[in-house]
């Protein structure tokens, strides 16, 4: 492995790790305010129960996502240090604000965490309300900085220097709205699948079944709204890739030759060699139609991009169909749960129900991972699209390799604490919380 | 807007020394704390740090994201040549937050305990050592922007005897805002003296590094006695420390507890002061030239933006921060 590699595999790594807790720190919140509400409201110690045993896992969460954090704040300059020099002060301002939203985040979580039966309970449940709620806003604002490497604005090159830099124009880039919404969304599916799988699981293994229950149908409804809104959003977001990075858009679609009636592709695999995707479903006409609401419009293929600014195909490729592919599972459960709601309420009590929301439990992590795939890959070889090219941002020091194995080692047992931990926490549940 | 910037670096810095300093030392104190006494030490700094625990950590990422969006020639450079202890500094935090917050939430209290305290106390120890030895490499004069070898551009530039002499230092600064700061949480009255024996203890050893500090830079031909002692500002400030730090060891068995706090705090402010004011702007010496924080600043319009950023921030920040900190003394009291 080259030092090239190694950065960018390290980068990878460590927002592939973070982007797992800012999830879950941006959505909980909101799950044990509901929680936190309820119990506000009708005194049943189940509620409060649920809020605790939730606040303990957003604890664990919340530490190791900012720390994680915080090492992506010195890996932007460790890695790509020629990046920050140029692009700092331009997109940086979402990360100043940024800040102020982590900030009182923190605060509010001290308060939260640490303020059961010292303040009027519903200054005590604001505060759980405000983490989520400037959670998702450093999330939206983080989203912003990223966007605007898809979508450079707020500055002009001239002949190898950054000049007219306008921090504002360029955190309200072309992609930014897209981008912010699919995110939140994002994490609303991920951690709502996430939660309600656990607890899920716990129901049919018949432990406390009524506090995982009243912990299920919390997250599950955030789980089925956002599930139904994310394909929406994406389609949008499509839309909004197809105008800004076409080279993106044709490695997504591994879409080789340019087109009118262009055809949706579907799984397969692409041979970069003969340019063909064998054994793909192709829905005529269909990527035109998504791309820009006309059947007929032409849509760029690969061949129209120079060799040098392709991105690597097969893993932008896959790295889509599993996101669309999950999503579209996620969907379906979330159908299934509604036809549930409205007329077959005694599936709730069912086993293979609840097995089936158990199953979904990882995937709209899965989804994430694999949709930050698709943005980031898809980017490549550019690190501001267009502008700079990867390559010439990485740092000059050798031997980033054994950094990279560092920090995989450190990730990867942390990895395994957090769900040890996790564990420990749901075991202990009757043991603590048996009422 | 430009001295807005500065001050808030400036600010973010100071406060992060001392509030996460405080966080920091605590974990040094259980560190050199006997065994039989360690779970007393633990739970008092634990009621103590808690709440504010995520906050104080807070104000190295302020202070990194004005470095790299209003002095983005100064953290390239930095992350470049001092890529290697920043690195070990991240390991650090790393093992660190993780390590307090899992054996506070851990829902089983059992021998993992003994991993995540012992990840805590080392990493407690590391990352303000590396900390330092990051701050005094980037006034030691050994960046070399244009070396050609490894060892030279790496390695060098923060491996050596003053570097180090700074980290111990701020080591030692760390534990002793720590012990003053728990002096004023202990219970009892053998807890608070040991507590104070822990700042005396830790005192010494700040006197010790600190001279070994002067010791290394004259050895290495730093004029650090210069920038300390070569201006009104800097002498200043030095004689206030001094002042504050006789009457904090004459107030110590009497004092309120506030009182204590306060000449601690005075006396980091006056240390920071004295360090910085001198070389200001230039706060990055390398072997052949500055980095200046005014040649090396971003757009106008960025620092402008930067600077309004940072004030709005305020604005929610500090009110919510302290009616933090305010809150949970004022209930801790009642409790008491
Ligand atoms: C629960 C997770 C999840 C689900 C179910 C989906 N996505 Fe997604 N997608 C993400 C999670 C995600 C993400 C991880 O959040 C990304 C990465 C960057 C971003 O803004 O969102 C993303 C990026 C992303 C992009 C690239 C945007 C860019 O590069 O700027 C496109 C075109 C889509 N998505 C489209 C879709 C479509 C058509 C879906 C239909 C089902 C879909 N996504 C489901
Ligand atoms: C948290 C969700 C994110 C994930 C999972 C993610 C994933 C990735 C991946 C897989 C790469 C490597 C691409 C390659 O080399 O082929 C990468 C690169 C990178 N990402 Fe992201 N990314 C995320 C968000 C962000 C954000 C918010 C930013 C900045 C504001 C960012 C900045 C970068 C940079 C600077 C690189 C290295 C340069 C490059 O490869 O283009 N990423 N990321
Ligand atoms: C899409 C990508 C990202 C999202 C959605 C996101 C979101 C979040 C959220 C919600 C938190 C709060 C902590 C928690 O709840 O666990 C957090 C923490 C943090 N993130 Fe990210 N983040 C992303 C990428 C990044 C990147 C690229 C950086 C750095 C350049 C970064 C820097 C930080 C820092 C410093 C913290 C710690 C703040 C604290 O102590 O509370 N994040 N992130």
């Amino acid at each position: 492995m080259d030092d090239f590699i190694a950065a960018r595999s390290q980068m990878a790594l460590s927002l592939g790790f973070h982007i797992v807790f800012s999830c879950i720190g941006m959505v909980m919140p909101f799950f044990m305010a509901v929680a936190h509400f309820y119990w506000l409201k009708t005194k049943d110690p189940v509620y409060r129960n649920i809020t605790k045993a939730w606040s303990k896992g957003v604890a664990i969460f919340f530490a190791t996502g900012a720390v994680s954090g915080t090492v992506l704040s010195f890996e932007l300059g460790l890695l790509w240090p020629n990046f920050m020099k140029h692009a700092g002060p331009i997109f940086g301002m979402p990360f100043s604000l940024e800040g102020t939203a982590f900030f009182i985040e923190a605060i509010a979580l001290g308060f939260f965490l640490y303020g059961w039966n010292k303040f009027n309970p519903w200054f005590h449940w604001f505060t759980g309300l405000v983490v989520g709620i400037s959670g998702i806003l450093s999330g939206i604002l983080v989203v912003a900085a990223n966007s605007w490497m898809n979508s450079p604005a707020g500055f002009d090159y001239v002949n190898g220097r950054y000049v007219n830099i306008d921090p504002i124009k360029a955190m309200f880039n072309q992609a930014w709205f897209e981008q912010a919404l699919h995110m939140s969304i994002a994490a609303f599916a991920a951690t709502g699948f996430a939660v309600a799988g656990v607890h899920a699981l716990m129901i049919v293994r018949r432990k406390n079944p009524r506090f995982h229950y009243m912990a299920f149908r919390i997250a599950i409804v955030f789980a089925v709204i956002a599930a139904i809104l994310q394909p929406l959003s994406g389609d949008l977001s499509a839309k909004d890739v197809a105008r800004r990075q076409p080279a993106k858009l044709a490695a997504m679609e591994a879409d080789f030759k340019t087109e009118k009636f262009a055809p949706l592709i579907i799984g397969g695999v692409p041979d970069t060699a003969t340019k063909q995707v064998d054994y793909a479903i192709k829905l005529p006409g269909m990527l035109s139609f998504m791309t820009s609401d006309d059947f007929n419009s032409t849509v760029k293929g690969l061949d129209q991009i120079p060799k040098e600014d392709q991105p690597p195909v097969t893993v932008t490729h896959y790295a889509f169909q599993v996101m669309v592919g999950f999503g579209m599972l996620m969907l379906g459960l979330a159908l299934l749960y509604l036809v549930a709601l409205a007329w077959k309420r005694k599936w709730f009590g069912k086993s293979w129900f609840l097995k089936l929301f158990a199953l979904a439990t990882p995937m709209g992590f899965i989804a994430v991972e694999a949709g930050w795939t698709v943005t980031e890959v898809g980017r490549q070889p550019w690190i501001i699209q267009g502008v700079m090219r990867t390559a010439d941002a990485v740092t000059p020091m050798p031997g980033i390799v054994y950094s990279f194995y560092v920090f995989t080692a450190v990730y990867f047992s942390l990895s395994l604490i957090v769900v040890f931990l996790l564990y420990r926490q749901i075991k202990m549940v009757p043991v603590v919380y048996d009422i | 807007m430009l001295y807005v910037v500065i001050t808030y670096l400036w600010l973010a810095l100071l406060l992060y020394l001392l509030l996460g300093g405080a966080d920091f030392g605590a974990g040094i104190i259980e560190l050199f704390t006997t065994e039989p006494n360690r779970p007393q030490t633990r739970r008092i700094s634990y009621q103590a740090i808690g709440p504010v625990w995520e906050a104080n950590h807070m104000w190295l990422i302020i202070a990194i994201v004005i470095l790299f969006v209003g002095f983005p020639g100064i953290y390239a450079t930095m992350s470049i040549h001092l890529h290697i202890p920043l690195a070990i500094m991240l390991l650090g935090i790393i093992a660190r937050g993780t390590a307090f917050a899992f054996r506070n939430y851990d829902a089983v209290h059992d021998n993992m305990q003994k991993i995540y305290n012992r990840v805590f106390v080392y990493s407690s120890f590391i990352t303000p050592l590396f900390l330092g030895i990051i701050a005094g490499s980037a006034v030691s004069g050994r960046i070399d922007t244009q070396a050609d070898t490894f060892l030279s551009a790496y390695i060098f530039s923060w491996l050596n005897t003053f570097s180090f002499a700074i980290g111990l230092f701020t080591v030692s600064l760390c534990g002793f805002i720590a012990a003053i700061y728990l002096i004023g949480e202990a219970t009892d009255e053998s807890e608070r003296k040991r507590f104070v024996r822990k700042a005396r203890q830790m005192n010494i050893a700040a006197v010790i590094s600190g001279a070994l500090v002067f010791i290394f830079a004259a050895a290495d031909d730093i004029p650090l006695a210069g920038w300390v002692f070569g201006n009104p500002v800097g002498l200043t400030a030095v004689a206030l420390a001094g002042i504050s730090l006789v009457l904090l060891w004459l107030l110590i068995h009497r004092g309120r507890a506030r009182t204590l706090r306060l000449l601690a705090g005075f006396q980091i402010t006056m240390i920071l002061l004295t360090v910085t004011y001198k070389h200001y702007p230039n706060i990055v010496i390398l072997k052949n030239g500055y980095l200046s924080l005014l040649s090396n600043r971003g757009d106008d319009k960025t620092i402008h933006a930067l600077g309004v950023a940072l004030l709005t921030g305020s604005v929610f920040i500090l009110p919510a921060l302290v009616y933090l900190i305010y809150s949970f003394q004022k209930r801790d009291i009642q409790e008491h």
